[in-house]
């Protein structure tokens, strides 16, 4: 299994039956592809609907019908459309239960920085500070170093999306929850020692005493 | 009141150096013959408000490539590399503005209101130059309502009074700016006689429509 499959696969089972869910673009996207079937899990589209459905069929792409990244979808039965305002009453008004984003660094006080890099890269935050700030709970899923370089922190160093805001971050190596306390490593995939965890971390983890092997 | 014009009178309204709201996401719901019309027209030095800079060769991205934007405001620019780089060139001015305080911002602006107060963008850059207003223990921004001349956005079905149908995810930011401007002009798939659309269908009435064009 590759590594995003991992983190996807464990992201999914924090999801339940019922829930709004808003995935960002990329990897959190594969979420969608390992939720029960039997179970009934509405995706948000911030583009203006609920009920965000599979890539269509070649040849059956309708132009009216994107996601927030501007690509052909479809949209689920009991799905509903609606405008901008009405998406962000749902987003910004604590209606989403989860969303999924990626991040370039999230730190041990819960802040997250994933819109920008000074000078290289300005896509803007499109509306990922709304829901950072809105949904019930933010998961960041993301390789858990870039390029061998930590991006779990002690303290973010690039502009923040939001402060304070993230829940848990699920990475190929673990889950952690954040905390008033700190980082609290509760689940830990097999592969990697405690100690390999710490190392391509750069906030100090607290273990949790009943540290589980990640399920996925 | 006629209000079906064609695309030439439409575009004699937009003139150099206007503040245009421009509809869509991604560039559905974008009225991309007026992004043509208004490339061929050549006018300049336009305030663009719309979510995000399109892509290269649709939506509003084909003004940004034709260098016909001074300044924008929006909430990602990421997928038209070209609005990047006339950024960081200091060609262009960019506002960028997280999307949902984008919305609230122009349905303050068409609503009368003086402003919203979002919890969205405490603690990060966004917050800089903004004052911050407690409302009850938590901290909020005062985010100022927006404006334009002109909207150009699109509707799926429109009636002879103006009134609007959006097909699926082509609403976003439409009915939002139709509110929002001095004067709105309309690109529709497809005009209908009044009566046609259903009241009860109709997404935004005709009375905030002032020209049309069929697309």
């Amino acid at each position: 299994m590759n590594v995003k499959e991992i983190i996807a696969r464990r992201v999914a089972k924090e999801l339940k039956d019922g829930d709004v869910v808003n995935l960002g673009i990329g990897l959190p996207t594969m979420v969608a592809n390992f939720i029960p079937k039997d179970m009934d899990v509405m995706f948000q589209s911030e583009n203006g609907f609920i009920g965000l459905g599979a890539a269509p069929e070649e040849g059956k792409e309708d132009l009216d019908l994107v996601n927030a990244g501007g690509q052909p979808v479809t949209i689920v039965p009991g799905g509903a459309f609606f405008d901008s305002a009405t998406s962000f009453s749902i987003i910004r008004g604590g209606h989403v239960d989860a969303t999924v984003l990626g991040a370039l660094q999230v730190d041990e006080k819960g802040n997250l920085a994933n819109w920008m890099v000074p000078g290289k890269m300005v896509p803007g935050m499109g509306g990922a500070m709304d829901l950072v700030v809105g949904a019930k709970k933010v998961i960041i899923s993301m390789t858990h170093t870039a390029k061998g370089k930590p991006k779990i922190l002690k303290e973010c160093n690039l502009p923040l999306t939001a402060a304070g805001q993230v829940d848990m971050i699920v990475t190929e190596m673990g889950v952690m929850q954040v905390t008033k306390e700190g980082l609290v490593l509760t689940e830990i995939n097999p592969q990697y020692s405690v100690e390999q965890v710490q190392e391509a971390t750069e906030a100090k983890l607290i273990i949790a005493d009943d540290l589980k092997n990640m399920e996925i | 009141m006629n209000k079906i014009v064609t695309l030439e009178e439409a575009m004699c309204h937009i003139k150099d150096g206007m503040t245009i709201m421009i509809g869509g996401f991604m560039a559905a719901g974008t009225p991309e013959k007026f992004m043509d019309a208004l490339v061929e027209k050549g006018v300049k030095d336009l305030t663009i408000i719309g979510n995000d800079a399109g892509w290269p060769d649709r939506g509003i991205g084909k003004l940004l490539i034709n260098k016909q934007a001074k300044k924008m405001i929006a909430s990602h620019i990421g997928l038209n590399p070209e609005a990047g780089n006339q950024m960081n060139a200091g060609a262009l001015e960019m506002e960028l503005v997280p999307q949902g305080t984008l919305a609230e911002r122009i349905r303050a602006g068409g609503n009368g209101l003086g402003g919203v107060l979002t919890p969205t963008g405490v603690g990060t850059i966004v917050e800089e130059g903004k004052q911050k207003i407690e409302v009850d223990g938590v901290e909020y921004l005062l985010e100022k309502p927006l404006k334009a001349d002109i909207a150009l956005i699109s509707a799926s079905i429109a009636d002879k009074k103006g009134n609007l149908y959006f097909n699926k995810a082509t609403k976003n930011f439409n009915p939002l700016m139709a509110t929002a401007a001095e004067v709105v002009i309309v690109g529709v798939e497809k005009i209908v006689e009044v009566g046609e659309i259903d009241p009860n269908d109709v997404m935004t009435p005709g009375l905030f429509v002032d020209y049309m064009v069929e697309v």
